[in-house]
């Protein structure tokens, strides 16, 4: 299992560059993964990492698309402007959790 | 300590932390650039509750990877975007050996009822929205929704028939002439 360094830190990441450990994780750590994929994290890109994090905690599974917008309250088309194109892989990253598993 | 860990701590020494974290962190290829241009066109042809899925789940999963998507629905497949029918699509075990139903029973009164609300029970049950639902989920996600023209025209409906999201009636050449350089998949 590789690690890289992340703001400073050492993290522990999978061959793709997602972390893997959920508490090796904090909001300076998401901030600088997010300035790495050149998203510009706004309040609402942090309601919805927070929602991420929240729920991958309560359910044990990254949240896909569907789920962050029936149960995290934030519609589709808002989370395709705020994370755009690739919305489920670039929320997962920036909060530190593996790529969501789930088809739908 | 891997490689990557040893360049970080020698880079650290000249460059600043900031710049550091980013030039050597392994980041993902989420190939941004690269999927521009890639288009997919999903023919959906069938008007089966079973079939109505797979052209539904692939263009989600190509929405999601930010592939541009065409989804053209006729013939039987019309049923999946009429306001009327939309809701009611139905699953039949008849001539499907994979069912596991046996051939005799299958054209058995009921057979069809039930094995539908076999499948919608199994479908919620791993929170797989219901057509119309998902539908407006892959609406919202960028989708481009047409319907046949030849469709309409045998089952005499026009665009007040179909479902608000559909983007417009076309017909096979302009279906052909709006999926240049796509990859199709006839469902």
């Amino acid at each position: 299992m590789p690690t890289t360094m992340i703001n400073g830190h050492d993290v522990s990441v999978d061959d793709e560059g997602f972390m893997t450990v959920y508490d090796e994780w904090d909001e300076a750590t998401g901030a600088a993964l997010a300035q790495a994929i050149g998203v510009n994290m706004t309040d609402e890109h942090w309601q919805v990492i927070r929602f991420l994090r929240n729920d991958f905690k309560a359910q044990g599974a990254t949240p896909t698309i569907r789920r962050v917008s029936t149960a995290g309250g934030v519609d589709t088309k808002k989370l395709f402007q705020l994370f755009p194109k690739k919305p489920a892989k670039k929320m997962a990253y920036i909060a530190g959790l593996p790529k969501p598993a789930g088809c739908v | 300590m891997t490689a990557t860990a040893d360049m970080t701590a020698t880079a650290d020494m000249t460059a600043t932390a900031d710049m550091t974290a980013t030039a050597d962190m392994i980041v993902p290829a989420f190939d941004d650039d690269v999927a521009t241009g890639r288009k997919l066109a999903i023919i959906v042809s069938k008007g089966s509750l079973d079939m109505a899925y797979p052209g539904l789940i692939l263009g989600n999963a190509a929405l999601g990877e930010g592939v541009e998507l065409h989804l053209f629905f006729t013939f039987w497949g019309f049923d999946i975007i009429t306001k009327g029918r939309m809701e009611h699509l139905k699953f039949s075990p008849v001539g499907n050996p994979a069912a596991h139903i046996p051939a005799a029973l299958a054209p058995m009164p009921g057979m069809t009822t039930m094995a539908t609300h076999m499948m919608h029970k199994s479908l919620e049950e791993l929170d797989i929205p219901d057509v119309p639902e998902f539908l407006a989920l892959i609406k919202a996600s960028g989708a481009h929704i047409w319907a046949c023209r030849l469709s309409a025209d045998m089952n005499h409906l026009t665009l007040e028939d179909l479902w608000d999201g559909v983007d417009g009636i076309l017909n096979a050449s302009d279906f052909i002439e709006m999926t240049d350089g796509a990859q199709l998949l006839f469902i």
